[in-house]
């Protein structure tokens, strides 16, 4: 048993809704109890899906369960067929009718429909959300894909898949808008998007690509590694998120369609906002990174290579990627942080105290709690990851989004300069909280430690005092812990700057 | 009494109510928790199910409010179920490790769910065992929220149904001691503030509530109290307060200016309040809530509204639109019908309104868009779906995370109602 306050990921047949509801032409027909039907307003109100998702629920209760849920599961799924006469049938249970051990996949295909029934058995209690939808975008590719008819016609464009973009996802909207409009622009031909758009009878059109354009390993890997397998079909394992990300994910693909790299690739605004004078203040930035893995890697290469920040943690609650994101943070010289209990996230982000967090809806709550900056790039979704505008992660544009994301919840370098200038005027007195943290937030004070086991000397309180007042709160918590550590008892001006050497480094 | 209750029994049950078996559209009663928690503010709620309990929960309470929050799930795993690790011990160590963390906890709920309900994980047991063995000062107590047992609002009233056995006794006193009244169902602080000073003005009292705003301050309860229904879904919880003697005072629910009267009216009768003070203690409010609603009459007047079953409101809702704002509901869904509880209400429901018990979703939406109404009641699931169907709807979540009941609250009642209505006049796009 495990005690869980607030859970990264939803449960794996939420992951098989999100592929579900993605697609077109395929009805989910789900083995589970009232009120698991929750998760549809995952899709009307945090997508803000103007559809319901795909799923038709059995709706058993208590007093079923001495008499034949299968026969009801069964009833259900005629009903369903009926009703939405879909392509094909997806079937499988909830946590709670994978307990009572009916078979969906079984009891479905008695029926004999006229369609294909696809089961998918999601072990809920060992399982989550993305290992469900990775899972399930396996079953129905294997189930569907076809081997490729006829040899390719000579002179033909060379043409890729785009797997990994669900219903539900961050940004991949966005995203899968951004990577078609590169891989035109290469001379890639699109063949079929999956599983976002894309029916059962698309999907048996897979293997008429010549290699597949992984976005999301956490949905896709599994069913790409598949295709590699069967089909011969190669994949590409770069994510082109960042500016660097994005050049070789375009120079793997060129590779992959026997292309030329582009000599320019796509201007992003990034690499000169980042040179121009006025980003100075972000350079050594201690940020601590959390996420799904594959945002989470791209994030701290951005983060380091891209932005001048200092990679201070890197962690994931994708246990399944745990080998990728351990090794990624060696190469930032930092252990990875794998779990998927947020208490846990929250303690690693109180101790290294980061100048900015780039996590997700959860590390914005425990930033702010703390005061810390943050950015989100990462699900689980918020109704706030489905912006009006164009707002992608990967690509050119990406970059930009990524740039302007991070960089506004840290106070501007000018800005900062000019409050220091300025610390005796009333307007930006001890009162007044640092403008980017917002009025509720209570201002860094140099007010006194409320376990005060050390004295400051006068003349060392006084030195204090001219540090810009926004930073004064840290310095004051990183004098008094450099102090009691080392069993002073009263500070001076040495220690003051002795501490300041010292987190310097 | 009696003989009156009986007849209106028998004349609500003469309305034909839509039986429907099917999918539906509902929470499950682990939901309550996310405003249960916030009445009492000493009780934690400790789930004992699935990642699918933790992820609705968190769903549910605004997707991420974030705090550390009174409710947790303990998530049953592969090993609980294969019998490696036996999940009494294991529940134990997770509760030990929530009471060191949590040390305000006063009272600790073990919330049963689908899954613990169906391996029959027996939390009865086991808060017996928590309760003799957790840290002093901590009571341990159960009920389910299991969605294969219960929907939505019925959580509230499984959770107050394990409460009553609590309730302390009254203090023996003669026989014709005054009698005290309990008002049982979670109202928000405002409203419960507001009633006790009507009670007061009406010489009625002492006055308690239950829940109370505290678990170390539950309400005794016994042969001399009475109590008033301020929730529609409290079956259970009523029947446990009858076993222990006390004894029900049937009324209308308190939504809107009439169905407010009537309410304080059941209890003013039971106490024997004279008429002239009933009066006096109730008009003023009254007069203001008939005024704050009649500001919305205009908007809602012979519009037709159709209501999906969400929180077993949904029969008083539409006797409130009805009988106040001149709407027409065609069709009201409830999770569950309780014909002696609604018996008041569904005498003052239109003759014409079709009610459905259960849900068969589909066969409602074929019917809701048949019907065309002006307005539809439903889950958030459900909403913009249909808006983007051009049917305007009200989630109906709101009217249970919301203050509406007594005379201070029917204006915000009805606006919660007009609020789609008068959106979409507004907007040109």
């Amino acid at each position: 048993m495990q005690l869980a306050l607030w859970t990264y990921e939803g449960p794996p047949h939420v992951g098989a809704m999100r592929v579900a509801a993605a697609m077109e032409g395929l009805h989910y027909v789900l083995h589970a109890p009232q009120g698991d039907t929750y998760a549809d307003l995952l899709f009307t109100m945090i997508e803000r899906s103007g559809k319901r998702p795909p799923v038709t629920y059995t709706t058993f209760q208590a007093r079923d369960l001495g008499g034949d849920t299968a026969e009801l599961f069964k009833a259900t799924a005629l009903d369903a067929w009926e009703r939405f006469r879909p392509q094909a049938l997806l079937v499988g249970s909830s946590c709670t009718a994978e307990l009572i051990q009916d078979d969906p996949g079984g009891l479905a295909r008695a029926l004999g429909l006229p369609v294909p029934v696809v089961p998918v058995e999601l072990p809920a209690y060992q399982k989550k959300e993305n290992w469900g939808a990775a899972e399930t975008f396996y079953q129905l590719v294997r189930a569907f894909a076809r081997p490729r008819g006829e040899t390719p016609i000579a002179g033909r464009a060379p043409s890729c898949n785009i797997l990994g973009p669900t219903a539900l996802g961050f940004r991949h909207r966005d995203d899968l808008h951004e990577v078609r409009a590169m891989l035109d622009r290469l001379g890639v031909a699109v063949n079929v998007v999956a599983p976002l758009g894309a029916s059962p009878a698309e999907l048996s059109r897979l293997a008429d690509a010549d290699f597949n354009v992984v976005l999301y390993p956490e949905v896709a890997g599994q069913a790409a590694r598949w295709l590699e397998r069967n089909f011969r079909q190669p994949m590409t394992r770069t994510v082109p998120i960042g500016v660097g990300a994005t050049r070789d994910f375009l120079a793997e693909v060129a590779a992959l369609a026997g292309l030329e790299a582009p000599a320019e690739p796509d201007p992003s605004r990034l690499p000169w906002y980042s040179r121009s004078v006025d980003s100075t203040y972000l350079t050594g930035k201690r940020v601590f990174v959390f996420g799904d893995a594959t945002h989470a890697v791209a994030a701290a290469r951005v983060a380091r290579d891209e932005l001048g920040f200092a990679v201070v943690g890197l962690g994931t609650y994708s246990r399944e990627f745990a080998r990728e994101v351990r090794e990624a943070a060696r190469g930032h010289g930092v252990e990875a942080l794998v779990s998927d209990d947020y208490l846990d996230v929250e303690r690693q982000i109180a101790e290294l105290r980061p100048d900015l967090v780039l996590g997700t809806q959860m590390e914005r709550h425990v930033a702010k709690k703390h005061g810390i900056p943050c950015a989100v790039i990462s699900a689980p979704v918020h109704v706030q990851d489905f912006p009006a505008r164009h707002s992608p992660q990967m690509g050119a544009e990406g970059a930009n989004v990524l740039f302007d994301t991070w960089v506004h919840p840290l106070m501007m370098g000018l800005e900062e300069h000019l409050l220091g200038m300025f610390r005796d005027d009333p307007e930006f007195g001890e009162g007044a909280a640092p403008s980017h943290l917002g009025a509720a937030v209570e201002a860094p004070s140099s007010r006194p430690a409320a376990n005060d086991a050390v004295d400051w000397a006068a003349d060392a309180e006084q030195e204090l005092r001219k540090i810009p007042f926004f930073v004064r709160g840290k310095a004051r918590r990183n004098t008094e812990r450099y102090a009691l550590e080392r069993g002073f008892e009263t500070i001076t001006v040495e220690t003051l700057y002795d501490a300041k050497a010292h987190y310097a480094r | 009494m009696s003989a009156i209750a009986a007849t209106l029994g028998a004349r609500a049950a003469e309305r034909p109510v839509l039986r429907e078996r099917g999918q539906r559209e509902v929470f499950c009663g682990l939901t309550g928790i996310v405003w249960l928690h916030r009445k009492m503010r000493d009780a934690f709620f400790l789930v004992v199910g699935s990642r699918t309990c933790a992820h609705l929960l968190q769903s549910a309470a605004g997707v991420m409010i974030f705090a550390e929050p009174r409710f947790a799930t303990a998530i049953i795993d592969e090993r609980d179920l294969a019998g490696m690790a036996d999940a009494n011990a294991e529940l134990d160590r997770v509760v030990g490790r929530l009471l060191e963390r949590r040390p305000d906890i006063g009272l600790l709920f073990l919330v049963g769910s689908c899954p613990s309900e169906v391996i029959k994980l027996d939390l009865a047991r086991a808060a017996k065992r928590l309760d003799r063995s957790a840290s002093p000062g901590v009571r341990v107590l159960h009920y389910s929220g299991s969605g294969i047992e219960t929907t939505f609002t019925q959580g509230e009233d499984a959770c107050l149904a394990a409460l009553v056995p609590e309730l302390p006794a009254e203090a023996p006193e003669a026989p014709e001691a005054p009698r005290s009244l309990l008002v049982v169902g979670a109202l928000a602080e405002v409203v419960e503030d507001q009633l006790r000073r009507l009670f007061a003005a009406l010489g009625i009292g002492p006055v308690r509530f239950l829940p109370p705003r505290l678990a170390a301050e539950l309400p005794p309860a016994g042969p001399r109290t009475d109590f008033l229904l301020a929730q529609p879904f409290l079956a259970e919880t009523a029947r446990v307060l009858e076993e222990r003697g006390a004894r029900r005072i049937a009324a209308p629910f308190p939504l809107g200016a009439e169905g407010t009267t009537l309410w304080l009216r059941a209890a003013a009768e039971a106490w024997g309040v004279a008429p002239d003070r009933f009066r006096e203690a109730t008009a003023a409010g009254e007069k203001r809530a008939r005024e704050a609603v009649g500001r919305h009459r205009a908007a809602l007047t012979g519009r037709s509204v159709f209501f999906f079953p969400d929180s077993q409101l949904e029969v008083p809702m539409a006797r409130f639109l009805a009988r106040e704002l001149g709407m027409e509901p065609i069709e009201v869904g409830t999770p569950y019908l309780h014909r002696q509880h609604l018996a008041e209400e569904l005498e003052l429901l239109p003759a014409g309104t079709v009610l459905s018990e259960g849900q068969h979703v589909e066969r409602q939406l074929d019917r809701c868009r048949a019907a065309k109404p002006d307005l539809v009641v439903c889950g958030l699931g459900l909403a913009n779906p249909l808006e983007a169907e051009g049917i305007a709807t009200k989630w109906s979540i709101e009217l249970v995370f919301t203050p509406v009941q007594g005379y201070d609250q029917a204006g915000d009642l009805a606006a919660l109602f007009t609020r789609p209505l008068d959106r979409r006049d507004r907007l040109r796009v």
